[in-house]
């Protein structure tokens, strides 16, 4: 008996092994690998053609001390999140609410609203959307047509930022379907039992719908917050792809490429890639800390 | 009481039909201009064309410099494509492994593997680029579909980790005792019951290939490698004059793939959303 199991978990190892190679090499070359480069790189100066030569924090103390498009960047990224997220979010789970009471045709409601979060992430919506918010756009003939003097959205650097956060919001279709998975996990006694109690709707909302779905819009806006950290195609095609006008559209992750193959200062970009990596997970991390306070766990059969 | 009930019913149906409406009011715009003459596509915001005109799609379809925008598309689907089944391949394959097998380092491996759902793309990106860049891989699909054979989408290995948690143990059991080996029961009895995971992950990793703008940019400079994100980028000039009616017509055809995709399994998709929050 003491021989027979022995070579087997040493023989599994070696299958195991074998099935994870892949991921391994991937892990290796293209994750953990290139993280530590990175780290290294945004310790030099280094631009492709030469080789990299250490400047200890010199990239990171140019950043802080000497890039007023850094924070320029940063302050068109924060905005769009603080618009973008919260916009969408609340846009997402007000849909779900009105879809969620046994609508008819719900299939196709929710098709429709989700078609946006299908497409929207395209150049071609990015051009068409450009196209809707012009001076001579579709907006601005429709509010002409009440006689209003419609801005020029994209050209004015204070217009053209709206217009990416709408684009953002536009695509609140995939929350929107994850927020109706929630409620569907809701059991509707508790509803007909608060009724009872004479709880009116919106105190239903506050006390039950909100507390039971706060999971589900726990997980929205961690996704939400980490992929509009990241945004690009808009930036890049609403914009002129360069940052403009007076480097309204210039996204973090625009003004990263740019640095880093336009200029092909790569250390920096590097520098850059590192800050945005410490900013997301400062984040993310501050958000799981506060979840306990606002997130409720219950696993649903202690429901009442 | 029952005719009030009514009304609101119908309003509020009314109110969602309208709200819909506006909402894709872009996506029909667009769809709608691409049979219109240039001189209409602006001046006229009404939707349905009043001369209908199939130039465009004729002029787009000419491409650019003397490529024409079929080859960008089938750039991108050769991609998409190859993606696909790297992803296919390669997470499974790592999910097997996390999911049924127990070997050294297990938990620190699945540690590291969640950590990396989480990690931007951009913090690896430079030395990805110096990496394929000394290979001699830039302006190749190298660096466009080689991750996805090294299984570095996470995020599938999890949702295939989390199914096969779900596959009954006995299956395997009763597979051993007839003889199969680990690679038998991975290939004759995990992957077949594995359909569902692997045909969310086939969908969302040929959108987001399809759609994926920036390594597509980083990574391609010659035209005859442009896929079909490239192609309309280069026919839109912001600046100046772009030829709105093949644009447009080009944008609406970009978007075909990825709508047939949706169309053909939509329930599906929903579900997929709807159980593991992809986007």
């Amino acid at each position: 008996m003491q021989s027979a199991p022995r070579p087997k978990p040493r023989q599994q190892n070696r299958t195991a092994y074998l099935f994870l190679l892949p991921w391994l090499i991937g892990f290796f070359c293209l994750a953990l690998g290139p993280m530590l480069g990175s780290l290294y790189l945004s310790l030099t100066r280094y631009k492709l053609l030469t080789p990299p030569q250490w400047i200890g924090f010199g990239n990171y103390a140019r950043i802080f001390g000497d890039d007023d498009l850094f924070y320029q960047s940063l302050g068109v990224t924060f905005r769009y999140v603080l618009y973008a997220v919260p916009l969408r979010l609340v846009f997402a789970l007000l849909v779900a609410l009105a879809l969620n009471k046994g609508i008819r045709a719900l299939g196709l409601y929710r098709t429709v609203y989700y078609i946006p979060s299908l497409l929207g992430g395209s150049v071609a919506i990015s051009i068409v959307w450009r196209r809707v918010f012009d001076a001579d756009g579709l907006l601005n003939q429709l509010l002409e047509r009440i006689g209003v003097d419609g801005p020029a959205w994209i050209a004015h650097p204070d217009t053209i930022l709206y217009t990416i956060v709408g684009l953002s919001v536009w695509q609140f279709g995939s929350a929107m379907v994850i927020f109706l998975a929630g409620l569907k996990q809701i059991p509707t006694d508790l509803y007909e039992a608060s009724e009872v109690d004479g709880a009116g709707k919106i105190r239903q909302f506050f006390r039950i719908t909100l507390p039971l779905l706060s999971p589900v819009l726990f997980f929205n806006l961690i996704m939400t917050i980490i992929g509009s950290f990241q945004v690009f195609t808009p930036a890049q095609v609403i914009g002129d792809g360069r940052g403009g006008p007076i480097n309204a559209t210039l996204f973090y992750t625009l003004y990263l490429y740019l640095k880093g193959f336009s200029f092909f200062d790569m250390g920096y970009a590097a520098a850059l890639a590192w800050i945005m990596v410490l900013i997301i997970g400062a984040f993310t991390a501050v958000l799981f800390m506060t979840s306990r306070f606002w997130v409720f766990y219950g696993d649903g059969k202690e429901g009442g | 009481m029952r005719l009030k009930a009514g009304y609101g019913r119908i309003v509020r149906h009314a109110v969602i039909i309208a709200f819909g409406l506006v909402m894709m009011y872009p996506v029909l715009w667009m769809l709608f201009g691409s049979f219109k003459p240039n001189r209409l596509i602006f001046s006229d915001p009404g939707l349905w064309p009043k001369v209908w005109t199939l130039q465009h799609y004729a002029d787009g379809w000419k491409g650019l410099q003397g490529v024409s925008f079929g080859r960008f598309f089938a750039n991108s689907a050769l991609i998409s494509i190859l993606a696909v089944l790297g992803n296919l391949a390669s997470c499974s394959l790592a999910a097997f492994a996390f999911a049924r097998l127990s070997f050294k380092l297990k938990k620190l491996w699945f540690a590291l593997m969640l950590m990396t759902i989480m990690l931007p793309y951009h913090v690896t990106l430079v030395p990805q680029y110096i990496l394929y860049n000394a290979f001699g891989w830039l302006n190749t699909y190298w660096p466009l579909v080689l991750p996805k054979w090294l299984a570095t989408d996470s995020f599938f290995v999890l949702l295939m980790v989390q199914f096969i948690r779900g596959v009954p143990k006995e299956l395997d059991e009763s597979a051993t005792i007839d003889g199969c080996g680990q690679a038998q029961i991975y290939a004759r009895i995990i992957v077949p019951l594995l359909a569902p995971a692997l045909l969310t992950t086939a969908i969302f990793t040929f959108i987001w290939t399809w759609d994926d703008f920036f390594s597509q940019m980083i990574y391609l400079n010659d035209i005859k490698l442009f896929t079909v994100q490239l192609g309309i980028r280069s026919m839109f000039d912001p600046t100046g004059e772009s030829d709105w009616g093949a644009l447009l017509a080009m944008s609406v055809l970009s978007l075909v793939p990825v709508m047939i995709l949706f169309l053909s399994f939509q329930r599906h998709f929903v579900n997929g959303i709807a159980t593991t929050g992809l986007k």
